[in-house]
């Protein structure tokens, strides 16, 4: 499962990753600039990701909508931010090439002069109507922001969502949109990565044509915090729902980090797919939940699990929450079986291959050897990482459990039905989300 | 690498494209198994891993009135346990090779789908058929999928997106087949029985009008061998859909779903349009690029990037087995609902022929739908998807190859008369799930008369 590529480093900083693969005419261009939400300071979160739509409105030599030209190549583009990166990419016919990078080249050199108050404001408003659509006119929507919260010191980088607070949107102003550019958005903070039909060497000198001379600024450094939870926090908010919603959290190990790949398929074990233990009893015998899921959400500083369950009609988070810590503590009591551990092994791998079959977009080999290369600063991390799926153990993944989703130390989040405060767990605190 | 560059690069103009090269469409091989069963291959070697496919020609369109919901209910229950096998243990199976199994229902068709690593080919094909022709249909599965089903149902009426689109076929289809979307209602899904999931599965899910299709890293007699044995008692003849029947509603210019105190208003706006055979079909796909289906489509540059109403905007002709909807969908921010709806209103109508389709935009969509095109062929599970389309619409074996040459021909003209003929602003249904309270008054400006006001828990 090997992929080969090569990385090159320009005199700017730069990082250049090339993966040839001749399958299909298209190529991937994929830039991750190692900024997100983890960057900003309270009273200031949403910026990244405001940022990240202005880099779609033009720059100094092509001062019109950054889709035109590239959607007339016959290119799929778009970006995203979370809280460790952000990132850029477009798939596009392989003779378009020099198109891509002429157009990424120039956001990452040129933007300032073409960014004006005009764009800044309409897509404040745009990124206001994302923030209403995908968080305050969903149902459940507002939860990561309390989950967030809780989990995280106010002080913690990671305290905040990606979206950002209202407030915070509305008192941005471009000079400090400029600043963060300035900072953030320069060659010795990116890395760019080309995954599909090319020559590796024309495309390392064009590369080289269109970024070399970008001056690069400081290197930012690394951003070192920690977190811990100092014993049990239970919240609850009302919504726009039918049915309550328990969500339980733990702070669990950074990306890559011991115990990551562990907690990842423990999630898969305990609450994902008809095969895991809280889906058998909770959706399938005793029908307490209408749904179970569970994300070893792994970042940067610190990762976090959450098992999620919604209660049928005429059940309580009570019964929930209560089969949900059982189940946990006998998984890390008695550990998974061989055949949970053998079904996991064969998970990984096909996981992995599905990953490898295309060349960009969020999650292809061009996303992912950037992942590799931004976290870790060694792109050629696919066999490992998918040796750490393979190392994993009855006796490393109990302990694993047993160690990081202590129930002394946790969040409990419910959700419920405005007007329905009785329906929350019990000693649960009533916390505003915005 | 360390090399020290100066400016070298022309900013006055974007780098032109150089030669295409060209793309080598798949081919399909094509058998057909004892029992009836179309097999569809198609090589691609480029990772160990092999999409499959099962196409079933009958999906929420074949739902009898009264019984809304049962293909859906039918498909969720085809992998809750086959023979003496539980639901769990098939899962269980599935996992042991890793598979990534989907049933997806939509109103035409019904499909269930795996990829699997191609050494696991023929435990996979075992699954699939396990899936499909051998399912349990066992009445205590029934009764907890359908109770799962009625709790989403509940859930479903708390999104805003979700109620427009349900109630948005309901005006324009009425008790028509499209008229409902898969997961049907809770009245029907309250009378439905097992019996009933027995019967559509007896009569509709059937190799006599079914295709699977293979594509990946394998071969046409390997998997025509091992197909032929897992699929050998599957036999029988599908019956007909139901013939179109009821006649559909009477227009209603505007209606809204009341939800108090919503930040945004979900918007739906179109008619009944045009089926995929329609002869018009890639004027079409031109004309519907340019008005809503891209980023850069007018209507996304002009509520998105311009007014700054919506986080995006987008119109589609939904190309069904029978004439589908136009839909126009958009959330807006609430104070924008109106000026939202005449702004779309006046593209709708702008296209038509007061503001035709210039050659640049023609040019920018063309090129968008044809250099595009590459990408849809590269991994085996896009191909499967493609080949599907084939299959569903009897598309004939060199369409692929047929699609650039036909959307090159598309002129300016044939989409300004495409979209005179098949977008009729005087027909157009809008509706709007927001806050009644807010702007109620204000849809007044409209003059499309006042609101019908319809409950989130009526359709």
């Amino acid at each position: 499962m090997t992929l080969r590529f090569s990385k090159h480093t320009l005199a700017n900083g730069l990082d250049v990753l090339l993966h040839e693969d001749r399958g299909c005419p298209i190529v991937a261009v994929n830039i991750w600039y190692h900024v997100g939400s983890k960057n900003e300071r309270p009273g200031h979160t949403g910026f990244a990701h405001l940022f990240e739509h202005l880099m779609f409105e033009g720059s100094e030599h092509h001062d019109r909508g950054y889709f035109q030209p590239l959607q007339g190549a016959g290119a799929t583009l778009n970006g995203s931010t979370n809280a460790d990166r952000t990132n850029y990419w477009e798939i596009l016919p392989s003779n378009a090439l020099e198109l891509a990078l002429w157009m990424e080249s120039d956001r990452m050199g040129h933007l300032l002069p073409a960014l004006t108050e005009a764009k800044f404001s309409n897509q404040r408003d745009v990124v206001l109507n994302e923030r209403r659509q995908n968080y305050e006119n969903r149902p459940y929507g507002l939860a990561p922001m309390a989950l967030l919260a809780a989990l995280f010191p106010a002080e913690h980088s990671y305290h905040w969502a990606t979206i950002g607070e209202v407030a915070d949107l509305h008192a941005v102003t471009l000079d400090q949109v400029h600043a963060f550019f300035r900072r953030y958005y320069h060659p010795a903070n990116a890395s760019l990565s080309l995954a599909g039909d090319f020559d590796p060497d024309d495309a390392l000198a064009l590369v080289d044509r269109y970024f070399g001379s970008i001056e690069p600024a400081e290197r930012v450094p690394p951003i070192r915090e920690t977190a811990a939870l100092p014993g049990q926090t239970r919240i609850f908010f009302e919504d726009r729902v039918e049915l309550p919603r328990l969500h339980i959290a733990w702070l669990t190990p950074h990306m890559f980090g011991d115990g990551d790949a562990d907690l990842d398929l423990a999630a898969d074990l305990l609450a994902n797919g008809k095969t895991s233990r809280l889906y058998k009893r909770l959706v399938f015998e005793e029908r307490l939940a209408t749904d179970v899921s569970a994300t070893q959400n792994s970042r940067e500083m610190a990762g976090y699990m959450q098992l999620t369950a919604t209660a049928s009609p005429g059940h309580s988070l009570a019964e929930l929450e209560r089969a949900i810590l059982e189940e946990v503590a006998k998984l890390g009591a008695e550990g998974p079986t061989d055949d949970d551990i053998q079904c996991g092994r064969v998970q990984a791998e096909a996981q992995f291959m599905f990953r490898l079959q295309t060349v960009g977009g969020f999650g292809g080999k061009s996303d992912q050897l950037n992942a590799y290369n931004v976290f870790l600063g060694d792109p050629d991390y696919f066999d490992r990482d998918l040796a750490r799926y393979h190392a994993v153990t009855k006796a490393s993944l109990s302990e694993a459990l047993r160690r990081y989703l202590d129930p002394d130390r946790r969040v409990t989040l419910s959700i419920v039905p405005q007007g329905r405060m009785d329906l929350a767990a019990a000693d649960s605190t009533q916390v505003a989300v915005v | 690498m360390k090399r020290t560059t100066f400016e070298s690069v022309d900013r006055s103009r974007l780098p032109l494209p150089g030669p295409a090269r060209p793309l080598t469409f798949p081919s399909l091989e094509k058998s057909v198994l004892p029992n009836g069963l179309r097999l569809w291959t198609v090589r691609h070697a480029q990772v160990p891993l092999v999409a499959l496919l099962l196409l079933i020609r009958r999906g929420a369109a074949s739902d009898a009135r009264g019984k809304e919901g049962l293909a859906a209910m039918t498909a969720d229950m085809l992998d809750e346990g086959s023979g003496t096998l539980s639901a769990i243990d098939m899962h269980q199976k599935m996992a042991r090779i890793g598979v990534q199994f989907d049933t997806d229902i939509g109103s035409d068709a019904t499909v269930a789908s795996m990829t699997v690593l191609s050494r696991f080919i023929e435990p996979a094909l075992s699954l699939l058929s396990d899936v499909v022709a051998r399912p349990a249909l066992r009445e205590e599965d029934f009764a907890r999928v359908r109770q799962l089903r009625l709790h989403r149902l509940k859930q479903l009426r708390d999104m805003p997106a979700t109620v427009a689109d349900r109630a948005f076929l309901r005006l324009l289809y009425g008790e028509q087949p499209y008229g409902h979307s898969p997961i049907g209602s809770e009245a029907a899904l309250a009378s439905m029985t097992v019996d009933d999931v027995r019967g559509f599965h007896h009569t509709a899910i059937r190799p006599s009008d079914a295709t699977l299709i293979a594509v990946g890293d394998t071969d046409h007699q390997e998997i025509a061998r091992i197909a032929a044995s897992a699929f050998s008692d599957w036999i029988g003849e599908a019956q007909a859909p139901p013939a179109e029947g009821g006649s559909r509603p009477e227009r209603s210019p505007l209606t809204i779903v009341p939800r108090p105190a919503a930040p945004q208003s979900e918007l739906r706006l179109g008619h009944v349009a045009v089926p995929r055979d329609t002869p018009d079909y890639h004027a079409l796909v031109v004309g519907n690029t340019i008005l809503g289906g891209q980023f850069v489509s007018r209507i996304n540059l002009n509520l998105r990037e311009d007014k700054g109403f919506t986080y995006g905007a987008r119109t589609a002709f939904e190309f069904r087995r029978r004439p589908g909807p136009f839909v126009l969908q958009v959330g807006v921010q609430t104070a924008a609902t109106v000026p939202a709806i005449e702004e779309s209103i006046g593209e709708l109508n702008a296209i038509r022929g007061p503001r035709p389709v210039t050659p640049e935009e023609l040019s920018l969509a063309t090129a968008a739908l044809t250099r595009g095109y590459a990408r849809n062929f590269e991994t085996a599970e896009q191909i499967s998807r493609g080949a599907m389309q084939l299959a569903l619409y009897d598309l004939p074996d060199d369409y692929f190859a047929q699609f650039v040459p036909s959307i090159e021909r598309v002129t300016c003209a044939d989409v300004t008369r495409a979209m005179a003929a098949h977008l009729d602003p005087a027909r157009l249904t809008t509706l709007v799930v927001g806050d009644l309270d807010a702007i109620g008054p204000e849809l007044e400006r409209l003059a499309l008369g006042a609101p019908a006001v319809l409950g989130a828990d009526s359709f």
